[in-house]
């Protein structure tokens, strides 16, 4: 792994960040059980992408308190990728790794963030994801999907995997919904709008999709705490 | 009769391969599990489907 933000001293972070670790807590929806709050602060998620559905899940997870987050993309800012992705103008040139970090730590500076810059093959896809209980698919292209979900399914026995398939164009967003295809494998989205023919990728439905695939997770999460 | 996807099927004696070819289905954009157990893509033309067997076969598309 290229880099761990993680902060280990509290005491030096509180001087480091506008906010300490103990009134960013207040951030984190109080009409919850605190039990879901260190359920989630416990939880370790991956996420393999970093565009549309990757960045969007990222923000979401960590905007919901997600202890530990391991995201890899090999790919850097475009402004192609304003349409839909959660970076901005500032970003654009950047490595998607360091623009996340970036935008995660203005979310919250105390979650533990770890990156990796590499393309995600079937050679080393087991040994980057195997340690990680729950992981995202959010790749753009319907041949990485399979490959990376046949590769961990098949070699990472204690990982469950949430991936996104169809939530092009503008049909009507009701179409994407989720669903436990496999034991260890949700899919979200519409399973059927692919790109191409005039159709492309907008925010809206791209958002439902990183939604589904982010409210999966905190379902997951909470179901090994024993809370769901 | 094997059964995909829930329903029963035609297959049996069919690689995985030529099942696949002859529903349709692009094996790069699949995944395919067989009796609760993924089977690689590298296995495709040798994974003959039998008349017990319960296969789930996932198609993907682009966009993320």
């Amino acid at each position: 792994m290229d880099a761990i933000a993680s902060v280990q001293d509290e005491a030096a972070a509180s001087r480091e960040f506008p906010i300490s670790k103990q009134e960013l807590d207040r951030a984190f929806d109080a009409r919850f059980p605190a039990s879901i709050a260190e359920a989630l602060r416990n939880a370790r998620v991956a996420i393999a992408g970093l565009g549309g559905l990757g960045s969007n899940i990222a923000v979401m997870l960590a905007r919901s308190g997600v202890g530990q987050l391991f995201l890899v993309d090999f790919d850097t800012v475009d402004t192609t990728n304003l349409n839909r992705q959660a970076y901005g103008i500032s970003h654009l040139g950047m490595p998607k790794t360091q623009a996340i970090r970036k935008i995660l730590a203005d979310i919250n500076p105390y979650l533990d963030i770890r990156t990796e810059q590499v393309r995600v093959t079937e050679e080393n896809a087991a040994k980057l994801f195997s340690d990680w209980p729950i992981l995202c698919e959010a790749f753009d292209k319907p041949d990485q999907k399979s490959m990376l979900i046949s590769t961990v399914l098949a070699q990472c026995p204690a990982t469950t995997m949430v991936s996104g398939n169809g939530m092009a164009g503008y049909a009507e967003a009701n179409g994407i919904r989720t669903e436990q295809r496999l034991e260890r494998l949700y899919v979200c989205g519409d399973q059927s709008t692919d790109v191409g023919n005039g159709i492309g990728l907008m925010a809206p439905r791209v958002a439902v999709c990183a939604g589904h695939e982010a409210n999966t997770v905190v379902r997951l999460i909470l179901r090994q705490a024993g809370i769901l | 009769m094997a059964k995909i996807n829930g329903e029963t099927v035609e297959a049996d004696g069919m690689t995985v391969e030529a099942y696949l070819e002859s529903a349709g289905f692009d094996p790069a954009r699949v995944v395919v599990e067989r009796n609760l157990e993924i089977v690689p893509k590298s296995e495709y033309a040798e994974t003959v489907i039998l008349a017990e067997d319960l296969l789930e076969i996932l198609c993907f598309v682009g966009g993320g």
